[in-house]
């Protein structure tokens, strides 16, 4: 009884210090005052100014374009890092490789962001490509990330597919090119598009990065929070948060339900699989 | 060891001189770094043949097996299939199809989508592609579930989509790795009979890769027993199982009493073995010349041995012991004598009456006979 009742405390406490926080938010949100921390009365003015707010919803545009086009350039060259990877066995330089490939997810970002904005600034003067910093860099800088990651998750879904399947394509006379289409590439979907939706999140959610490249008129939506953040707190950004929040939880709930639907779904067939008198010779119907 | 599915005896290509091999495997040599997957083999398979490669894990069967797909490619030596070479020959252009051990399905795509795969390769029209899916799916009773998906199928039905799927094309060779070794037992006594059942009616050559002797024995024509990358022995069930010519052989292939001695005579239609192990001579009638004073094993299975209480009144072919151990299997016993020398030999006979008393139990002192024609002497 005893061990339980400290369970449940914990619990408590373990969700308290995770969610209070944006719940908090949450209720700020709505509040009437210009001051965020006092309370004045329920009201959604914030909601309206965020609407009127052009700089935040700019930012908010200019954000979600370069995470879609990061994150599709990253699933790309990831899965091309990835794939070599995991089956062109021990190539030379090799370790190399794999060690440089994931070497961005360990590196600290201001090291990342610095460096390639002395990559940009140099490159600018040598051939005059890319012309000044702003939106395209800010997408090279989070494609050289996120493809990192990308390149990790498709190596471990293909070290985890039966290499057979591939032979048994090749077999049945499909070309090594058509294999990777046909065969290996609608296999390893998922895992191309939880990278997808992870190299998304990350350039969204990326601050550190984008203030090195970034140029003038090119701020990004964390970057037009967090100054405004420290111009102070308006409620604004509470009511931003807040439509974040929902956001992504609807997107979350979405995905919950069409997974536990496909896991149901799943079950039924293993049943009707083991129902179906085993390997006996079926009689046709 | 029973072989049920004997076809005609009399078809056995391989004693023809003027036969053509099919597939003709020569000098291959397999090495990856140091390690020699494979070492020198040639041999030879006929058309129609069911052979199987028998042998231990890691005896070089499979990279035998893949070679012959096209997946590895021979650090020396090559292969023959219907006269061609097939060294330059990429696995998606070969007359060759597999059945793999995990069988491969493509998880994505229905039944009938798996097995119409490699036709879509070769581009073959949709009304033929559909016709040729039916009678393959047909071929293996699995018309009803082409539009499964392979995670709606159990491991049986798996097995002969995987089936279905390798012989659509109506290859020159069909190559089997391990055919049935994901499925129950029972399960694999039925699909046994079937899969040859099978190779007859489709008429094409099975090159099938095992490491259960007893599968290798009921199925096929032909074994090559391997160990190390080393082809052992070659030829029919019926030859490896009574005429092994390694130790490795006798003992992988069945049960066997095996008896050290010293050759004391060898003439022209029998050889005398002295073994300290038996305590008395080792009549042969069958070998080959053996040099006088070459230490040799007699290999004799315990099927041949018989037991008795009373002494047999023979000087040749017997020993004496004490019955250590009995199995009663029902429609066989088990029985394990201790020799006075301490080796411990296995004898089983068949329980022909009906008998709730033994007539031999523990600690009996026994006396075991064989005829002359039981034993083989291995030099190897």
């Amino acid at each position: 009884m005893r061990r339980s009742g400290f369970l449940f405390t914990a619990l408590a406490f373990g969700y308290a210090f995770l969610y209070v926080p944006i719940l908090l938010l949450i209720i700020y949100s709505f509040n009437e005052s210009r001051l965020v921390t006092v309370w004045s009365g329920w009201s959604t003015r914030w909601y309206g100014e965020l609407l009127q707010n052009d700089q935040m919803l700019s930012a908010a545009g200019l954000s979600l374009r370069i995470a879609a086009v990061t994150a599709t350039f990253a699933v790309a060259l990831g899965t091309i890092a990835g794939l070599t990877l995991a089956r062109f066995g021990r190539f030379r330089g090799r370790t190399l490789f794999s060690g440089m490939i994931t070497a961005p997810l360990v590196m600290p970002e201001v090291i990342t962001g610095l460096s390639l904005l002395l990559l940009f600034v140099s490159m600018e003067q040598l051939i005059g490509w890319p012309g000044g910093r702003g939106a395209t860099t800010i997408t090279i800088a989070h494609i050289t990330f996120a493809t990192a990651y990308v390149a990790v998750i498709v190596q471990s879904r293909l070290v985890g597919l039966d290499e057979s399947v591939e032979e048994a394509a090749l077999d049945l006379g499909a070309k090594p090119a058509k294999v990777f289409f046909v065969i290996t590439l609608p296999i390893i979907s998922p895992a191309l598009i939880a990278g997808w939706l992870l190299a998304f999140t990350l350039s969204l959610d990326d601050l550190v990065i984008a203030s090195f490249v970034s140029g003038p008129g090119s701020s990004t939506l964390p970057m037009v929070i967090f100054s405004s953040v420290r111009l102070g707190v308006t409620p604004e950004v509470n009511a931003l948060a807040t439509v974040i929040i929902v956001i992504v939880t609807t997107g979350i709930l979405t995905a919950g339900v069409i997974m536990s639907r496909h896991e149901r779904r799943r079950q039924r067939d293993r049943q009707l699989a083991e129902g179906g008198a085993d390997g006996e010779p079926a009689r046709a119907t | 060891m029973s072989q049920p599915n004997r076809r005609q005896t009399k078809l056995e290509p391989w004693q023809d001189p003027n036969e053509e091999p099919y597939v003709r495997i020569d000098g291959v040599t397999k090495k990856f770094g140091d390690f020699t997957a494979v070492d020198d083999i040639s041999l030879n398979i006929y058309r129609g043949e069911l052979f199987a490669l028998l042998g231990g894990s890691g005896c070089g069967k499979t990279t035998l097996l893949r070679m012959l797909a096209g997946f590895e490619q021979p650090t020396e030596g090559h292969i023959y299939i219907d006269g061609v070479d097939m060294s330059e020959i990429p696995p998606y252009e070969r007359p060759v199809n597999m059945m793999f051990q995990s069988y491969a399905l493509f998880p994505h795509m229905t039944v009938e989508q798996n097995v119409g795969f490699g036709l879509r390769q070769d581009r073959v029209p949709g009304p033929e592609l559909r016709h040729r899916v039916d009678e393959a799916l047909e071929l293996v009773k699995l018309g009803h579930l082409k539009r499964r998906k392979p995670h709606q199928l159990s491991g049986g039905q798996r097995q002969r989509v995987a089936l279905a799927r390798s012989l659509v094309k109506r290859p020159k060779l069909l190559l089997l790795d391990e055919p049935l070794a994901a499925l129950d037992r029972k399960l694999r006594e039925e699909t046994q009979f079937e899969l040859v059942n099978i190779q007859e009616q489709v008429g094409i050559t099975f090159v099938m890769v095992t490491h259960d002797q007893e599968e290798a024995m009921t199925m096929s024509t032909r074994i090559a027993v391997m160990d190390a990358g080393w082809l052992v022995q070659l030829g029919t069930p019926a030859e490896i199982y009574e005429y092994p010519r390694s130790k490795f052989v006798a003992e992988f292939i069945g049960q066997v009493n095996l008896f050290e001695g010293l050759v004391v005579e060898d003439q022209a239609d029998h050889v005398l073995i002295q073994s300290e192990a038996t305590g008395s001579d080792l009549h042969i009638s069958h070998a080959g010349s053996v040099p006088v004073g070459t230490r040799v094993w007699v290999a004799v299975r315990p099927e041949k041995m018989a037991l008795s209480l009373e002494p047999p009144g023979v000087e040749q072919n017997v020993a004496r012991g004490t019955v250590d151990e009995i199995a009663y299997l029902g429609n066989l016993s088990i029985y394990l004598v201790r020799l006075e020398s301490g080796t411990i030999v296995r004898v089983t006979s068949p329980n022909l009456t009906r008998v709730t008393e033994m007539p031999i139990t523990w600690e009996d002192d026994v006396y075991i006979t064989w005829p002359n024609y039981a034993g083989v002497v291995i030099t190897q």
